[in-house]
């Protein structure tokens, strides 16, 4: 298996014109649980779905296990911010936990008895299977989230992405959740995590990606979590590079020049 | 060109009436359109002009003619009820916006079309005219219309001058709006109703399909020229009266073409060349990216003139100097030379090139701007020193002399760069 | 031939288009692009009338086709002025269908003034108790129904397969489009392929059965039904029942007092839809009184 699960480098993100994230550069070992924190719109989300190629870089490239994110889909898991989608929807417990199983080349198939299978058991891991056949607007907000893992369980992947698992959930999830991650952190799996709570970080989380629409600090997260680097991400705010930003939306500058060689 | 004279100079007096009614419908729609627009409300007034045919086919069924007021107070109410419909549906169930919207104006419409079948059937003689609230047509409009159509601008007019600060605030802010312990429902009830007697009245002007247009385009269309809500207003008015006194020229060199629609369409043409040419709009996009770009080439020659000039210190170079320090595309070399010697930052003696006064002082801007960047990105933004030179090749182009000030501020004016080189 | 035929062929049309509609709607209603129906069935008609100035009949393949590129014209402008010239979504669709239908009557009064029968209300609100009158009749006597059953027909088949074979997919990207792209799954692909079914139904329904029946058709029984079902494939197929419950009551409502009969199977619907609504509040309210006493 390779060492290296995820490879960002320089990737630079913009919103209608204006700069999200500045040349963000890290590497994530595999195997590792991992916490992406800082504070709010410092593009943490943003960052979670440019690795996965939902958002396109204005520059910069994503290797995850080492190669192209398309050619690992099968590979990755995703959990969404639980606001994210409309709960109203007609939908039951089950049918969002066999998503899991849905890919671009298996679209037109039916659901195979291995696929049931595999939901039921991603469902038993986080308890609920019980609720299998409820629609999911009849689910407290911690199960609706636990529904969302599960989905992200069912793919069977080596590398899973979550953004705010543990966003408003109660107790009984949040301990729900813990475990599992430690299990997958057990079966050898990497686990890249939206976070904002920085004692559970310290307590559980290998690696630490301290962002704020640029890249604070990225590694162990003894190393991470100093003063220093925290105060650096969540203290003052850079004005200028706002300003700068503003600056670059406003005359519709490309946020990288065309390659050259400088000599 | 005849007809062009005979129009302007209103010789027949039913163009006159004709134009002014268009104006007065278009007036009204235009202001509290741009509220309902600004609000992200537009929708809800296409819904409005399809409920108000059932008020207006009952009012009909009822008092058995056609007196315009009438018609009115039974559109107006049935708009009303529309707006109240959605509202009910939205908070009350799971059914979002977009979808009540559409069922509100598919149902009222259809409804309406029952009742209009049935005063069909009727041997009311004084049916015929009705279908005008369908299609609208603006050459029917009689001087009573006229008179109401004034009426209603000059009721929307007041209010919204009386009403401004709070149609305003509840259109940006409505939060805080909320906060001060304003009472929105109850603005939010003014607006909707000025909303509702705009369609009401204007709608048998354009009809029940374009009178959304009168309210969505013209602050759609001014919305790429400006954000202050006076200049929305202001620009929708222009285009407002640019739109109707064509619309009805058309129709007056041409009887049988509806005036509506053309209104309508030199509408739509404006919105079109506002989303082309405003300066927000698609060709200024174009014309910046180009502008960027020859900045960009102009000012990454200027800065090899300054290293080619000050660290390999030549006193001139040739093309083959330029091109072995950076390289450029050849077309690229040619159109950033000529447009250095035309701004004067360039001379040239015998194919040998050198920097004016001016030109050193340009490059060596540029070069302060590429290092205090770098400089920033190492000591603000904790980047590692070599990761920083691609970020500052963009930048150096970006920064302005204001943010150049607050930037050798917030450094305390340094003099090496984090490659250790001079900062100019 | 027995009058009882034509209505139970105007009650098959009716109901047919009922269910292609019901099964589009009801995945505009769960995207929340309900206003995109609507303004599609507005915009197709500047295609209508230069299919018909061209091929000078009113069903005929050269219509579809005008209409159909017309529906998919009117997706394009409105993404376009949302994504590209960044408008806010509303006013993207109210000047994108404006504009075109007003180009549409525009084209029309053109037409008409150059001699050419092509009534205004009839294309705008095309009569679904016209139908019989284009009618196809095998041998003299045997009688099949009319065009418009067999124009609409292989729209609903056509739909019908697509959402059968496709509905894992459409499931997915309406629920939740980031997820779908994380697994690699198209959204732009789903998004165009069932809004250019909607343009095709929209446009051969439209000529035959009016504007007021397809809107109504597309929104109002999915909506319905979307308050009374906890599942995707039931709330399909309950918006495919109350269209056709709602065609039976409408035309006979009609047919007793001399009704516009479109207008009177969307209001049908429109009591279905009230009468959910009712139970749906009621329902919730006491659902909401239960879990405070528990």
């Amino acid at each position: 298996m390779e060492n290296k699960s995820i490879d960002v480098h320089n990737i630079t993100v913009s919103y209608s014109g204006a700069p999200v994230l500045w040349d963000v550069d890290f590497e994530l070992p595999t195997g590792v649980l991992a916490g992406i924190i800082g504070p709010n719109g410092s593009g943490k989300t943003t960052l979670l779905k440019t690795i996965m190629n939902i958002v396109k870089p204005v520059s910069g490239n994503v290797k995850v296990f080492d190669s192209n994110i398309d050619k690992v889909r099968n590979r990755i898991a995703y959990v969404p911010q639980r606001e994210s989608v409309d709960w109203q929807f007609p939908i039951s417990v089950m049918e969002v936990v066999l998503m899991g199983r849905y890919s671009g080349k298996n679209l037109f198939k039916r659901t195979t008895k291995a696929d049931k299978e595999i939901a039921r058991e991603a469902l038993e891991s986080v308890r609920m299977l019980e609720f299998k056949d409820r629609q999911i607007s009849e689910l407290s907000g911690g199960q609706q989230q636990r529904v969302f893992i599960a989905r992200a369980l069912a793919q069977k992947a080596d590398l899973y992405f979550m953004d705010e698992p543990f966003a408003g959930v109660d107790m009984a999830t949040e301990k729900t959740i813990l475990e599992i991650l430690l299990k997958l952190k057990d079966e050898g799996k990497t686990v890249l995590l939206v976070h904002h709570d920085l004692r559970t970080v310290r307590e559980f989380f290998d690696y630490t990606i301290l962002l704020n629409t640029r890249l604070v600090a990225a590694g162990k997260t003894a190393e991470v979590l100093t003063e220093e680097n925290l105060n650096s991400a969540y203290g003052a705010r850079l004005t200028l590079l706002e300003e700068v930003g503003k600056e670059i939306k406003k005359k519709d500058f490309p946020l990288r020049e065309k390659d050259f060689d400088d000599k | 060109m005849s007809e062009l004279i005979d129009f302007i100079s209103f010789k027949d007096p039913g163009v006159l009436t004709i134009l002014i009614g268009a104006l007065a419908v278009s007036f009204a729609s235009a202001i509290i359109g741009t509220f309902t627009y600004l609000r992200k409300k537009a929708l809800v007034g296409d819904a409005v002009s399809h409920s108000v045919l059932p008020g207006i086919c009952f009012a009909f069924i009822l008092s058995g003619e056609k007196d315009p007021l009438l018609l009115i107070l039974g559109a107006f109410l049935s708009g009303w009820i529309s707006v109240f419909f959605i509202d009910f549906i939205v908070s009350r169930s799971k059914i979002k916006a977009d979808s009540a919207i559409s069922i509100t104006l598919s149902l009222f419409f259809a409804f309406g079309a029952v009742l209009l079948s049935f005063i069909q059937n009727s041997d009311n003689a004084n049916q015929s005219g009705i279908n005008h609230f369908l299609f609208g047509k603006a050459a029917a409009i009689t001087d009573a219309d006229l008179k109401l159509f004034i009426g209603v601008l000059i009721i929307v007019g007041i209010i919204t001058l009386l009403f401004f600060k709070k149609f305003t605030t509840i259109c940006f802010n409505e939060d805080y709006a909320k906060s001060i312990g304003w009472n929105v429902k109850w603005i939010d009830f003014v607006m909707s109703s000025l909303t509702v007697l705009v369609i009401a009245s204007g709608i048998q002007t354009v009809g029940v399909v374009l009178m959304a247009a009168l309210l969505i385009t013209p602050p759609g269309a001014a919305g790429f020229w400006t954000h202050s809500i006076r200049k929305l207003i202001f620009l929708g008015l222009i285009f407002a009266t640019i739109s109707t006194v064509l619309g009805t020229f058309v129709s007056y060199v041409r009887p049988n073409m509806p005036t509506g629609p053309w209104i309508i369409f030199f509408l739509s043409i404006i919105a079109i060349l506002s989303v082309l040419f405003s300066p927000k709009g698609i060709l200024r996009r174009l014309v910046l990216n180009r502008e960027n770009k020859s900045k960009i080439r102009n000012e990454n020659l200027l800065k090899t003139a300054y290293y080619l000039t000050y660290e390999r210190e030549l006193p001139d170079f040739s093309r083959s100097e330029i091109v072995s320090k950076r390289s450029y595309e050849t077309l690229e070399l040619e159109k950033g030379l000529k447009s250095l010697k035309n701004k004067g930052f360039l001379l040239e003696n015998s194919g040998r090139f050198y920097l004016s006064e001016s030109g050193k002082t340009e490059a060596k801007r540029i070069v302060r701007l590429h290092r205090l960047w770098e400089l920033y990105l190492t000591n603000k933004m904790n980047f590692k020193s070599d990761h920083i030179h691609g970020i500052a090749e963009t930048i150096e182009h970006i920064i302005t002399p204001e943010i150049e000030a607050k930037l050798l501020a917030e450094l305390d004016y340094p003099d090496k760069d984090p490659h250790d080189s001079v900062i100019p | 031939m027995n009058e009882w035929i034509f209505d139970i062929w105007t009650i098959i049309t009716a109901s047919t288009v009922a269910c292609t509609s019901a099964i589009l709607g009801s995945f505009l209603v769960l995207r929340k692009k309900a206003m995109v129906g609507d303004a599609i069935s507005h915009s197709v008609l500047p295609g209508i009338v230069l299919a018909y100035i061209v091929s000078e009949s009113r069903a005929s393949w050269v219509m579809l086709i005008g209409a159909a590129v017309f529906g998919v014209l009117t997706n394009i402008i409105i993404e376009f002025l949302n994504k590209k010239a960044k408008m806010n979504a509303d006013a993207s669709i109210g000047i994108t269908f404006t504009w075109l239908f007003a180009i549409g009557v525009i084209l029309l009064a053109y037409f008409t003034e150059g001699g050419i029968d092509l009534d205004q209300e009839c294309v705008l609100f095309g009569e679904i108790s016209m139908i019989n009158l284009d009618k196809v009749l095998v041998d003299g006597n045997l009688y099949l129904g009319p065009y418009a059953f067999w124009f609409i027909f292989p729209v609903f088949i056509i739909v019908l397969a697509f959402v059968v074979f496709g509905f894992k997919g459409l499931k997915i990207t309406s629920f939740n489009e980031d997820y779908a792209a994380s697994l690699g799954i198209r959204n732009g692909f789903w998004n165009y392929a069932l809004m250019s079914l909607v343009s095709l139904s929209t446009v051969m329904s439209f000529e035959s059965v009016g504007a007021i029946l397809v809107v109504g058709f597309l929104v109002i029984p999915p909506a319905s039904a979307y308050l009374l079902t906890k599942r995707l494939i039931p709330m399909i197929v309950l918006g495919c029942v109350f269209g056709i419950l709602s065609s039976i009551i409408g035309f006979y409502f009609a047919k007793s007092f001399n009704l516009s009969i479109s207008g009177c199977i969307v209001c049908a619907t429109g009591i279905i839809f009230l009468v959910n609504l009712i139970y749906s509040i009621i329902r919730d309210r006491s659902r909401k009184n239960i879990s405070i006493a528990q």
